[in-house]
């Protein structure tokens, strides 16, 4: 039995950034982990895929060297060796976590934690079971993917991105079911390397919940690649056998269809990791399994707290490690710690990245949800073709859109297509976090030669005064 | 290079202070957690400590200062003493023991938020809107980084002044009443010439004015009464107070009333609940806010969730709260808050009164003393020990009957004890 301030259970992005925060604040934490530290995020999703896109996009650049006046022979890819860099990556954050648990003096106890109250819980491993409590305990367990009911994935024909990370074999004919951020990334690395992929969407774009024009210069990129798109289109079922799947697809106008791959890869969403914890007999409130929590991610059981993807989307990591940051420090400070000062999250400034190829970035409201909350907009757009570090690299495809209310000048969203827009869209999350107006961005000097020049020209042409167009 | 010492927050919600000492002076040398001066909040006075090292170079807000903004700097700190002729105004020999005082001589009294003269910290869009609106920003208090203003704040101003109905659009997270918006001014007293002695209002004095102001202005109060029979619970009393006697723990009938009433409070949960305009909150524990009067007022400490705890803990507890209370060392998470509240004026023999709710609560109890009365005890007169309690209700978030269920639960809890250590 031991007994402390804070116990984190899950090690994911959440969850470890909130045990590091804790200990800062000196709390005596500790944090459960059933599987690998740094929970999905680092070990079986953001980082991994990351490292998987970078080997396609040197593949793209080498098959591309002509372009740049190279010349390149006999170009192939090695599927195995370039999963293998993955896993190498994967391990060394995850041995990085480690290390930090170690020197910000946190407990880790490893195996499956179940609350037993709202301040206790067990943590079951091969080697046994353990008690303990804590003062305060955050739930930080996160999600996985949601399978499709009538053909859970198998990871033989039917696979998750869990799956998809470390392929046995090279799908030669590739079926995505979702084009949201997992999907449509997946879709890109297994182009690149060389598969046939079909993109089937419920909705009526790719990439719904981004800016309608974001989505549509999408479509369009992914499509000039040799792509197939079908959007509101459903998969009404799928058969797997040893030589592959079966698909029946439901296109727009109603018509169904069978076709055959050789692979499938289900992204229609996550479900919760909220079961066998425990929370329901504690009373914890929650919809559609996700624990409902206050700004500072307080539960309605004093004591309990959760983060991350456990708790309502966005289904961010850096949502759930400025969650993470958050409840440690307004835990720190019901436990009487004048140093910690925490705020509330506001969802509108968390930034979103998708590393498809081209890419992705956005934060804030797209232009029709601006104008659906009330905003009377004023909407700028600066294509890449106007840029001359895009034109230089040659990645001239790509656009910088910016919505501000006409009214009050606030930046009401960013949303960007193209090369490095995901290293770009935090200048104008920080300028929307300071809650800069027009003015400030206008009056900002951006280094040239860069494509974050971009950001200045769409700012400009939302006041109709581009240079470069 | 010198540090600047800023007026600290001791709690979520201050938004200003009174500084009302400084244990240092210009030249002190200070290591972290030094005490450096005490702040006095709204209902208590505090220590503030150094967190960095140093010399006291320069003091740039007097003692006494009232109405001094969290963020503001209050003195600066060199890392040697060579700063303190750098820092100190030019005039000032090095050896002069205070400089002349700061140019924030006194800030201007409350609720004008930013001193005269100093730069008020806004972002961009929140001066845009404010500017839009007509909102003076040097009216609003700002809940960013620092104490900068942001877009929020200006709304949230925005929206009080324009609404017609003087009601909070929300139940507020704690207890203390923002400054900037109870304005709590009273009319002058005229002077017939009678001699007498006027005292500057505390920090607490105030807000003990406002806050049951606007309790009884806008809280309409509805009072139950009923007698309460004391022998079986002074008898349990007796018994537990024998057994416990071991641990130092000696249970007054006041730690067994705030279990009672937390019990009840559990039973009838229509009754823990807060008005907050268009929302009705009822909360899911029972936080006892007990009325201790301390010198120059009174602060109500709180017994988190006591319907759980035991009555030992409740008792030591207790103890450990009303006797930091009179010493004015609470903290702020200690007495704001509290989801119900009790007051007991039983042991200077007050048979019956009625308490001013502490909102945002919505209901008060009110205990007189505990004394021998002719009373009928099974159809037969007999001398039992009978105490009179009274339940003030904010009749806009609970009924008649909801509260008479309250009462008549805590009533039989008190009259068939054992309920209380079950």
């Amino acid at each position: 039995m031991s007994n402390y301030d804070l116990i984190v259970l899950g090690s994911g992005p959440g969850g470890y950034v909130a045990a590091i925060r804790a200990a800062q604040l000196g709390l005596k934490t500790a944090i459960v982990e059933r599987e690998n530290l740094g929970g999905i995020c680092l070990n079986w999703g953001c980082i991994p895929t990351k490292a998987l896109l970078r080997s396609a996009e040197i593949l793209h650049y080498m098959q591309h060297a002509k372009a740049y006046g190279l010349a390149a022979d006999n170009i192939r890819a090695d599927l195995d060796a370039v999963v293998k860099r993955s896993r190498g990556v994967a391990k060394q954050l995850n041995q990085g976590v480690t290390h930090l648990m170690k020197k910000n003096k946190i407990t880790v106890h490893m195996g499956a934690g179940k609350l037993t109250g709202p301040t206790s819980l067990t943590v079951t491993s091969d080697k046994g079971s353990e008690n303990l409590t804590a003062k305060h305990i955050i739930v930080a367990t996160g999600a996985r993917a949601r399978d499709l009911p009538f053909a859970p994935a198998d990871g033989k024909r039917i696979w998750t991105y869990r799956h998809a990370m470390v392929p046995a074999e090279m799908p030669s004919k590739l079926l995505v079911i979702g084009s949201g951020a997992i999907g449509v990334e997946f879709a890109s690395f297994y182009k690149d390397m060389g598969a046939e992929v079909t993109i089937v969407e419920m909705l009526d774009r790719v990439v719904p919940v981004e800016d309608a024009d974001v989505s549509a210069f999408l479509e369009k990129a992914l499509k000039k690649q040799g792509m197939n798109i079908l959007t509101g289109a459903g998969v009404q079922s799928l058969t797997s056998s040893a030589s592959g799947v079966r698909a029946e697809i439901k296109d727009r106008e109603g018509k169904v269809q069978a076709s055959d791959f050789s692979h499938a890869i289900v992204a229609i969403g996550i479900v919760p990791n909220s079961e066998n914890l425990g929370l329901e007999g504690l009373g914890v409130a929650m919809t559609k399994g996700h624990i409902n929590t206050d700004p500072y991610c307080r539960t309605n059981v004093p004591g309990l707290w959760a983060i991350g993807d456990i708790t309502a989307p966005p289904w961010l990591a850096h949502k759930a490690s400025h969650e993470g940051v958050i409840a440690a420090e307004a835990i720190a400070a019901e436990l009487g710690n004048k140093d910690a000062h925490p705020h509330p999250m506001d969802a509108k400034n968390i930034p979103g990245c998708t590393y498809c190829h081209p890419q992705i970035a956005s934060v804030g409201l797209t232009e029709e949800k601006a104008k659906a909350a009330g905003h009377k907009v004023r909407v700028g757009n600066f294509p890449f073709i106007g840029n001359g570090k895009a034109i230089a690299l040659g990645e001239a495809e790509g656009f910088v859109k910016t919505v501000f209310d006409a009214d009050s000048g606030e930046l009401l969203g960013a949303h960007m297509v193209g090369a490095e827009v995901t290293e770009m869209i935090q200048g104008y999350t920080i300028g929307k976090t300071a809650e800069l107006v027009e003015g400030d961005f206008i009056h900002s000097v951006f280094p040239h030669p860069t494509i974050s020049e971009s950001m200045h020209e769409a700012v400009l042409a939302t006041y109709g005064r581009a240079i470069h167009i | 290079m010198a540090i600047e010492l800023k007026m600290p927050a001791l709690s979520p919600t201050m938004e200003e202070g009174t500084l009302a000492k400084w244990l240092v002076k210009v030249g002190d040398s200070v290591n972290s957690g030094d005490l450096l001066a005490e702040i006095e909040t709204d209902k208590a006075t505090m220590e503030f400590e150094a967190v960095d090292e140093g010399v006291i170079s320069k003091i740039l807000v007097p003692e006494g200062s009232e109405g001094v903004k969290v963020g503001a700097v209050i003195a600066l700190i060199g890392s040697d003493a060579s700063d303190v002729a750098s820092d100190a105004a030019p005039v000032a020999t090095p050896a002069a023991a205070t400089p002349p005082p700061a140019p924030v001589a006194s800030a201007p009294p409350a609720p004008a938020a930013a001193p005269t003269g100093e730069r008020i910290k806004a972002s961009p869009l929140a001066k845009r809107i404010a500017a839009a609106r007509g909102v003076d920003l040097a009216s609003l208090s700002g809940s960013g980084p620092n104490g900068r203003i942001v877009k929020a704040d200006v709304e949230a101003a925005g929206s009080a002044s324009a609404a017609t109905v003087p009601v909070a659009a929300a139940v507020p997270a704690a207890t203390a009443a923002s400054p900037a918006t109870a304005p709590a001014t009273s009319p002058a007293i005229p002077d017939f010439g009678i001699p007498h002695v006027d005292e500057k209002l505390s920090g607490m004095r105030k807000t003990i004015a406002k806050r049951l102001t606007q309790s009884m202005a806008e809280a309409p109060h509805i009072y139950l009464s009923v007698d309460v029979q004391l022998d079986a619970l002074l008898k349990l009393r007796g018994e537990l107070n024998a057994g416990l006697a071991d641990r130092g723990v000696k249970l007054s009938v006041n730690d067994m009333l705030i279990k009672a009433l937390a019990l009840a409070l559990e039973a009838v949960p229509q009754c823990n609940v807060s008005f907050g305009g268009d929302v009705l909150r009822q909360y899911q524990r029972s936080d006892i806010s007990v009325a201790v009067s301390i010198p120059g007022g009174l602060i109500t400490p709180i017994i988190t969730d006591a319907a759980s705890k035991s009555l030992s803990k409740i008792s030591t507890e207790m103890a450990e709260l009303a006797e930091r209370a009179k010493a004015g060392k609470l903290q702020p998470h200690e007495y704001q808050g509290g989801t119900a509240s009790i007051s007991n004026m039983g042991m200077m023999g007050i048979k019956h009164f009625t308490a001013v709710i502490n909102p945002p609560q919505a209901m008060i109890l009110a205990v007189g003393a505990g004394e021998k009365r002719p009373y009928i005890v099974d159809d037969a007169l007999a001398i039992a020990t009978v105490m009179t309690v009274t339940g003030s209700f904010d009749h806009r978030a609970i009924d008649g009957a909801d509260g008479a269920q309250l009462i008549k639960i805590f009533k039989q809890l008190v009259e068939k004890p054992m309920g209380l250590v079950a």
